[in-house]
């Protein structure tokens, strides 16, 4: 039924897993075999109806959930160790959220919100499993970040810096543990039909399908990519982007 | 604002498009950005999901599943589901949906507001016979448990409403145990529209799903391929249970400029398809999914009819005047040199409707795909409408794109009763069209 890499799959753990594209993935896990499931979020409301989804979709698995803390570190660190009293063959990290870049720039509360749950709050629970799981090491940390931390723009750099703050942080993990049993991913999707990205929808955006990425997702997990750009065309608009030179760039409006 | 399509590609107009994702949410959704008509996958070939230039409701979001009871069979999940998830998931655990179209790349939504068949109308009915209990949301906040036991007047509007009572946020569907992925299929060759039904008639009490492919140009002297199949108890020796989730890869990539499907390719067309399946005569074995639905093999194969779209044209005509009129609307389709190779012709049994304004009836339905090729199209039509209207017949809603108000209003006598039932909230192309509203 499942291929050989994902059967040994088991104990999955989720921060942020009423995230759209979080949930796509456990779905995939879930039907690769996944038994125990431990899923993080702020809404316990929210989180029943996925445990209930994958409860269906896998019946012998186990899964628990828990509404957290994504701000306190103590508290951060508290319920990672206690989510680590089992082991972990795959952690994803996949909280977030758009903020309004005018917002942002009218409001420097809303810009420390934004760059706290963007950007500060998956690189505690990174650091957190960060130690646990080296010590064990086994199994792999997968973060969200996004493809708009590759470079600053005008549109959304609030978002932009909290990302590029996790995919610096996720670079200095991976050189840290390079050529351990314990792997580190990131994972970078471009825009996407979620939630996160309703108002954008109703503006008429092209987005990637939650599906899709999900699946892209996985697999790369499976295969411990250092770096999931979904859709792959991203890695190669991002690099342009990346090297763009400056005075063409700053006339772009992007 | 975002331009949508439905399969037919007959229309491209802005939508602003609000995504449901999550069920409790919805109520404050529809409050806020209504009129507007759900759209699931937009796997209808007219204008019955489209709101042109209005708010379109996706539901693919809602698409989590709630509760499997294993004993009796019984699947609760949300709406925006899709048959095909339903199908991978459950089909290895020995259960399958009782009814699905010739698409499994559908929503359960979907599903249920077109009150889709299969071909196994004659055993299963339609798809609403199956759905236990669904909960609807209506625009003014309030929320409805329906069933045959409660609400029950809505519960029958619903199904086939059109989604025009209100948005379905979830239902309780009743699978049917299955003892393998698998069929077992027998081909037959037919010359003559008797012989069709002679066939089909034979096959109902022995067969579980019939249906049959008609060369629409052959004219006063129809050929054809009928199809049947029983659900096998067991998988064949050599075969896995189930073919690999890998997509095909088949994918018609762009829109070419013309429609390929025109007089020089579809004669050609028709008869190596004939030729070719009169060759497999016979019995066979065949796993569920290239049997029940051969074209999801092929990704956008709507687009090979070019940038102006095609229609379908399905209609029903009762039995004591199916055998004249289905020749009769052969005919004129052959005049016409019009049609397509994708021509199915197959009966329905004598089921009691799920749905006030379920299409099926006792006899036979004829559907056919026709490129667009304008006022030579539609005047086609006009001859079908007067055959399909003098037989005592109606046209399908979620094929429709152009019937008359007129003919709609008299084919489906149960529509003052429905208009009761209406979300004034809830608004399509095709209900301004042929309901005024
Ligand atoms: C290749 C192919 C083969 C087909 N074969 C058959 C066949 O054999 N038999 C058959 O009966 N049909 C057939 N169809 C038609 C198809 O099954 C129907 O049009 C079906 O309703 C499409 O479902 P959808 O999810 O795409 O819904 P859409 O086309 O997006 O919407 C259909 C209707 O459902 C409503 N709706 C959707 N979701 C909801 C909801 N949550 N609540 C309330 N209303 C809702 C919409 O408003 C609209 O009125 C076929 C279509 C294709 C493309
Ligand atoms: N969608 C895109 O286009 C896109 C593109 C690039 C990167 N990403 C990244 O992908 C990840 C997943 O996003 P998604 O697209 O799946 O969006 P989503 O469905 O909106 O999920 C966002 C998740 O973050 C949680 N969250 C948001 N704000 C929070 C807060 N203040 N405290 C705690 N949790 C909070 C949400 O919890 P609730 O469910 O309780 O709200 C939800 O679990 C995010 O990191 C996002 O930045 C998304």
């Amino acid at each position: 039924m499942s291929s050989p890499s994902a059967s040994k799959v088991q104990r999955i753990v989720i921060v942020g897993a009423t995230s759209a594209i979080a949930e796509r993935c456990a779905r995939r896990w879930a039907e690769q075999g996944a038994t125990h499931f431990y899923l993080l979020a702020r809404s316990q409301e929210k989180l029943s109806a996925i445990a209930a989804d994958l409860q269906v979709r896998q019946p012998q698995a186990e899964i628990v959930t828990a509404a957290g803390d994504f701000v306190d570190p103590a508290a951060i660190q508290s319920q990672v160790t206690e989510i680590m009293t089992q082991a972990a063959d795959i952690v994803l990290i996949a909280h977030g959220s758009l903020p309004d870049q005018q917002q942002c720039q009218a409001s420097l509360s809303e810009t420390a919100e934004a760059i706290q749950i963007n950007g500060i709050s998956p690189v505690l629970f990174a650091e957190a499993f960060a130690t646990l799981m080296s010590q064990a090491n086994r199994g792999t940390l997968a973060v969200i970040g996004s493809v708009a931390g590759d470079r600053g723009r005008k549109s959304n750099y609030v978002y932009g810096a909290a990302k590029g703050l996790v995919t610096r942080y996720v670079q200095g993990l991976q050189h840290r543990t390079a050529g351990s049993g314990f792997k580190v991913v990131l994972v970078k999707p471009g825009p996407t039909d979620t939630p996160m990205t309703a108002h954008l929808k109703q503006d008429g955006a092209a987005l990637a399908s939650v599906e899709d990425v999900a699946d892209d997702i996985v697999k790369g997990i499976a295969k411990g990519k250092p770096v999931i750009y979904t859709p792959s065309k991203w890695a190669l608009i991002m690099m342009i982007i990346r090297h763009l030179p400056r005075f063409i760039f700053n006339r772009m409006d992007i | 604002m975002k331009n949508l399509s439905s399969w037919g590609r007959l229309s491209r107009q802005p939508h602003t498009c609000i995504a449901l994702h999550d069920r409790k949410g919805v109520a404050d959704q529809l409050e806020q950005f209504r009129p507007g008509i759900c759209y699931g996958m937009g796997r209808s070939y007219g204008d019955v999901c489209l709101n042109s230039a209005g708010i379109s409701w996706q539901t693919r979001g809602l698409d989590r599943l709630i509760e499997f009871d294993a004993d009796t069979g019984v699947l609760v999940c949300e709406s925006g589901a899709l048959l095909k998830e339903i199908q991978d998931l459950m089909v290895p655990r020995g259960w399958m949906l009782p009814v699905t179209p010739g698409t499994q790349l559908i929503t359960v939504g979907g599903a249920i507001a077109n009150d889709v068949h299969g071909k196994n109308h004659h055993v299963h009915g339609t798809f609403g016979e199956h759905v236990q209990e669904l909960v609807l949301q209506r625009t003014d906040g309030q929320r409805l448990r329906c069933s045959s036991a409660e609400n029950a007047d809505m519960f029958r509007a619903t199904i086939a409403g059109m989604g025009l009572t209100g948005v379905i946020l979830q239902a309780s569907l009743k699978l049917r145990p299955v003892g393998s992925a698998w069929l077992d299929t027998d081909t037959q060759a037919y010359q003559s529209l008797p012989e069709f039904f002679e066939l089909s008639q034979a096959s109902e009490a022995d067969w579980e799903h019939t249906v049959s492919w008609i060369d629409c140009l052959s004219g006063d002297t129809p050929r054809g391929i009928f199809l049947r199949a029983n659900h096998r108890e067991q998988a064949p020796p050599d075969q896995k249970s189930q073919p690999s989730r890998k997509k095909s890869g088949l994918v018609m990539p762009l829109v070419p400029p013309v429609s390929l499907v025109n007089r020089l390719s579809l004669r050609p067309f028709n008869a190596a398809y004939y030729a070719l399946n009169k060759r497999k005569e016979g019995t066979g074995i065949a796993h569920y999914q290239p049997f029940f639905y051969p074209l999801d093999a092929i990704g956008h194969w709507n687009r090979m009819y070019g940038p102006r779209g095609f229609y379908q044209y399905q209609c029903v005509v009762p039995e004591d005047s199916m055998h004249a009129a289905i020749g009769e609307m052969l005919t004129a389709i052959g005049r016409s040199g019009q049609g397509s190779f994708l021509a199915v012709l197959k009966t329905f049994g004598r089921r009691p409707a799920a749905g006030l304004l379920s299409f099926p009836m006792p006899g036979a339905t004829l559907a056919l795909d026709f490129p667009n090729q304008g006022q030579k199209t539609l005047s086609l039509f006009t001859r079908l409408d007067d055959i399909v209207s003098q037989a005592g017949g109606r046209l399908y809603a979620a094929k429709d794109a152009r019937m008359p108000a007129v003919m709609f209003r008299s084919a489906y006598p149960a529509l003052s009763e429905f208009t009761n039932y209406r979300d004034p909230g809830i608004s399509s192309d095709m209900s301004r069209r042929l309901m005024g509203s």
